[in-house]
């Protein structure tokens, strides 16, 4: 695996593969609230394919964002868990 | 044999479920229909406004008893019914908007309910992501929004548990002499039949003036406090008056779950509940100018739904002369969820024969009114 | 300012059906705009981040689609429709109006989830989700996996996952073993899918794969930490890092909808020449009914061609026949693969339900219709619009689909609106 980029999950650096998704990436980083329930709990992806919108998260500044669908970018910043 | 009900109520919309728990709650026996489910038809593609109106001195009334009775309704009901009093904000462009606002504010206050100008400061104090600029606003701190199809199932389990016998996902066809005809073939005996079928209404009473009035709503995902009170262009009312064109404007509430619901259109187009695309980027538009935020919220669907529209804006309540004992509670155009607590009580004091809260003759179903010109497609 | 530009043929989705469809009316003369939601094209089935990985029908059909001048646009999506002849088409957060006089749905499938207690944890996705997540660059080495599901894909997701080094506890298959055995004579008759079902299983040697097995319950703290399975009648736990789940596929009709075409049996309904019952709409692939990516193929292949003017080779003896063969094993497929009803009674009342609106099953009664569970209870009212739940519901409940209503996807309300404004 090439760790081409970082990204900025939460406020630290994370490295990633240029090629991975954002999903991906962020499951490979030990994420595993994607996004919170009503309840509180944690959610993550389940249809990896953008259909289910479990794995959306804030990049950039943009809200529900479906990480699986997105490809990483240097210096990209992630909210996770809201 | 089964019993002949004292009341039929036709249409388990909000209207009709309130009529049904009137009826009950005075210790009549209600048949209560409804062709699909309870809050299937107008009320549940409403948006559910509690809101006081002043087009006529008729209007006011009645919209402020009905509000009065929806704070007592209020408590009783679940949580699912959503009912947040967040007020309404009248959002004034020009300052003209704003003439005669002292005279409203009065004319409020003679039915108890409070209403202030607020002056632009303090409007973008309260909702920060209203749009700099306005002339003020028009508050009316008292109303409020619920979920209608929630409310209208709790009132329809309500009338069931007072006894009324429920007959949902029948749809009657027909009404004749102490008779109803079903779609099914089958006919049942009535006792006083009230005809609360919304826009459906003039089906069961030829010549009828209600016609329906589309409109488009749009819900956006959860962005919680984004907007804080139901925001309203002033110019909403002269949307709501020119009956025969088709016009937008800015209606913004804030659901309980943090997503925005977004109104209004009206159109005279018959049933065609199509998307019409011009008047619903209008109507975006309208709210993004007021609201800018608004832009970045997420869609996550529109709908279309009728509101029962009548020639001279004030619903139809009592009794009709086609047959005897037959009642209507139909023509509120987008007002229904407001005065179904009103129209129930006045429904109720006509069958039972009890005084009427509030005068109930403006609201007669056989009242002169003005010829419906319409340009309906 | 929103951009109004034409296409001669507008195909949706860029799986094996897209690709051939895009080619075919390409290589007839027409322009092609193919629009794919992934990042790369291949659909689910060629999810790739290296072509040269990828099989060589894959590579041939990529390399056809680009020789015919087909233009590709992937990261974008269908936002809305006002006709057929007016597709509202978000170019990376760019609205453009499309013009078109054919428009090829070739939207595929997704999975289909039967609720089950904890299935909602971190950790627990999709079969083909885990497959998706994995070719996106999940590292899946020395991790414990157990997949527990329904159809082909449990056997060629175990195979990529232990290729990539995971640690298959398990490989479930929740149809009995007469089922599987009819199925498997079928396979036997066609050489293709058998090499590829040998090679799936090769990958995969080492994993136990048992029939009349599925998820009972997934367990764990804020993630999955195991799962209990009933193993042929037996329940036993397994401690597992990933649980792959899912009751086979089930096509994506939501475009279908937006276009007013007939849906018969939760899939797009065609003719023989894939045309819906909107006149300059063709579908083809799983959304017109799952039956894998030969015959999609094959279907895409006959409606680029009708929808290029090209009736008599889409009509073709050959070509209709492949078709009717892909159709037939589809619906052994849908037969081998049904939820059972075991599987369907797993829930709980306080199961959830509707994942986007947190709705259990106790707050559901089977019956009600899907408008009324919608408006009552708020199942399917999310952002997900009942892509998860609607399936499951009509699984369970043998409630019909959800009724779509624009837009598609969750836009921004000012990317919604720019593609909106008049023509003009």
């Amino acid at each position: 695996m090439s760790l081409g980029v970082t990204l900025i999950v939460d406020g630290v650096p994370r490295r990633a593969d240029a090629n991975a998704t954002l999903a991906a990436s962020l499951l490979a980083a030990g994420i595993t609230a994607f996004r919170r329930d009503l309840g509180g709990h944690p959610r993550a992806p389940l249809c990896g394919m953008g259909t289910c919108f479990e794995c959306r998260v804030t990049v950039d500044g943009v809200a529900d964002v479906r990480a699986c669908l997105e490809p990483v970018r240097d210096g990209m910043r992630i909210e996770t868990g809201k | 044999m089964a019993r002949t009900a004292d009341v039929t109520v036709i249409g388990a919309g909000l209207v009709g479920a309130a009529t049904a728990v009137g009826l009950a709650e005075a210790g009549l026996s209600v048949d209560l229909y409804d062709a699909e489910f309870p809050g299937s038809g107008s009320t549940g593609a409403a948006m559910g406004h509690l809101i006081t109106m002043d087009d006529t001195p008729a209007q006011l009334a009645l919209t402020a008893y009905s509000c009065q009775r929806w704070r007592v309704l209020a408590p009783s009901l679940p949580e699912a019914c959503e009912i947040d009093y967040c007020g309404t904000l009248w959002l004034a462009s020009h300052p003209e908007e704003l003439v005669g606002v002292r005279d409203r504010i009065t004319a409020f206050a003679a039915h108890g309910v409070r209403a202030e100008v607020m002056e632009e400061r303090r409007v973008r104090e309260q909702e920060p992501n209203v749009c700099p600029g306005l002339a003020g606003a028009f508050w009316v701190p008292d109303d409020g929004v619920c979920y209608p199809p929630a409310v209208a199932r709790a009132l329809v389990d309500r009338a069931a548990a007072l006894g009324a016998a429920v007959h949902s996902g029948e749809r009657v066809t027909a009404i004749a002499p102490h008779e109803i005809h079903l779609a099914n073939g089958s006919r049942r005996p009535a006792g006083a039949i009230v005809v609360a079928a919304g826009v459906h209404s003039p089906e069961l009473i030829p010549g009828l003036p209600v016609v329906p009035r589309k409109g488009h709503l749009v819900i956006t995902d959860r962005q919680p406090g984004l907007v804080r009170s139901q925001l309203i262009e002033f110019g909403y009312l002269h949307s709501a008056h020119a009956l025969g064109s088709a016009s937008v404007a800015c209606n913004i509430q804030p659901r309980r779950t943090g997503q925005l619901l977004i109104g209004s259109s009206r159109e005279l187009v018959g049933f065609d509940g199509r998307i019409n695309r011009v008047l619903l980027n209008a109507m975006l538009e309208r709210a993004a100018k007021f609201v800018p935020a608004v832009n970045s919220t997420r869609v996550l669907r529109t709908w279309t739904g009728f509101r029962p529209a009548t020639p001279d804006k004030l619903p139809l309540i009592g009794r009709w002369p086609s047959l005897p004992d037959l009642w209507i509670a139909t023509g509120h155009e987008g007002l229904g969820i407001t005065l179904a607590p009103g129209t129930a009580d006045l429904i109720v004091a006509g069958i039972t024969g009890r005084p009427a809260p509030i005068d109930p003759s403006p609201y007669a179903p056989d009242r002169t009114m003005p010829t419906m010109t319409t340009a309906v497609a | 300012m929103r951009r109004v530009r034409h296409a001669d043929v507008v195909v949706i989705g860029a799986g094996p059906a897209g690709l051939a469809a895009a080619s075919a009316a390409a290589e007839r003369g027409r322009s092609v705009l193919l629009v794919d939601q992934g990042l790369r094209p291949g659909g689910q089935i060629w999810r790739h981040r290296d072509e040269q990985a990828l099989p060589s029908a894959a590579r041939r059909l990529m390399a056809r689609a680009r020789n015919a001048g087909v233009k590709l646009v992937s990261g974008c999506r269908l936002v809305d429709a006002g006709s057929p002849n007016e597709l509202v088409i978000d170019f990376r957060g760019r609205i453009d109006r499309h013009q078109t006089d054919a428009v090829i749905i070739a939207t595929g499938a997704r999975e289909r989830f039967i609720p089950f207690p904890g299935w909602t944890l971190p950790g627990v996705t999709g079969i083909g989700g885990l497959q998706a997540l994995l070719k996106g660059g999940l590292p899946v080495a020395d991790t414990r996996i157990v997949l527990a599901g329904s159809g082909p894909l449990l056997l060629s997701v175990a195979a990529a996952v232990a290729q990539a080094g995971g640690r298959v506890q398990l490989v479930g298959e929740q149809a009995g073993a007469a089922a599987l055995r009819r199925f498997a004579i079928r396979v036997l008759r066609d050489p293709a899918k058998l090499r590829q079902a040998i090679s799936y299983r090769w990958a995969c040697r080492s994993a136990p794969f048992r029939t009349d097995t599925w998820a009972v319950r997934a367990h764990g703290d804020g993630r999955l930490q195991s799962v209990e399975v009933s193993e042929r009648g037996h329940l036993r736990s397994i401690r597992c890092d990933w649980l792959g789940i899912g009751s086979g596929l089930v096509p994506n009709t939501d475009l279908g909808q937006l276009l007013q075409c007939q849906v018969e049996h939760g899939a797009i309904a065609v003719d023989a020449l894939q045309a819906t019952s909107v006149a300059g709409v063709w579908a083809v692939g799983e959304c017109t009914g799952v039956k894998g990516d030969e015959a999609a193929t094959i279907e895409g292949e006959i409606a680029g061609r009708a929808a290029a003017g090209d009736a008599a080779g889409a009509g073709s003896t050959a070509l209709q026949a492949a078709r009717d063969s892909g159709r037939r094993f589809g619906r052994l497929l849908e037969e081998t693969f049904a939820p059972r009803p075991e599987v369907l009674a797993l829930a709980t009342p306080d199961t959830i339900l509707c994942r986007c609106e947190d709705v259990p099953m106790r707050s559901v009664d089977p019956g009600w219709t899907p408008r009324q569970a919608k408006l009552w209870a708020r199942v399917g009212m999310g952002v997900c619009q009942g892509a998860v739940c609607g399936p499951s519901c009509t699984a369970l409940f043998g409630w019909s689909a959800n009724t779509v209503r624009p837009p598609l996807g969750n836009p921004s309300c000012g990317e919604w609106k720019s593609g909106l404004d008049s023509a003009d």
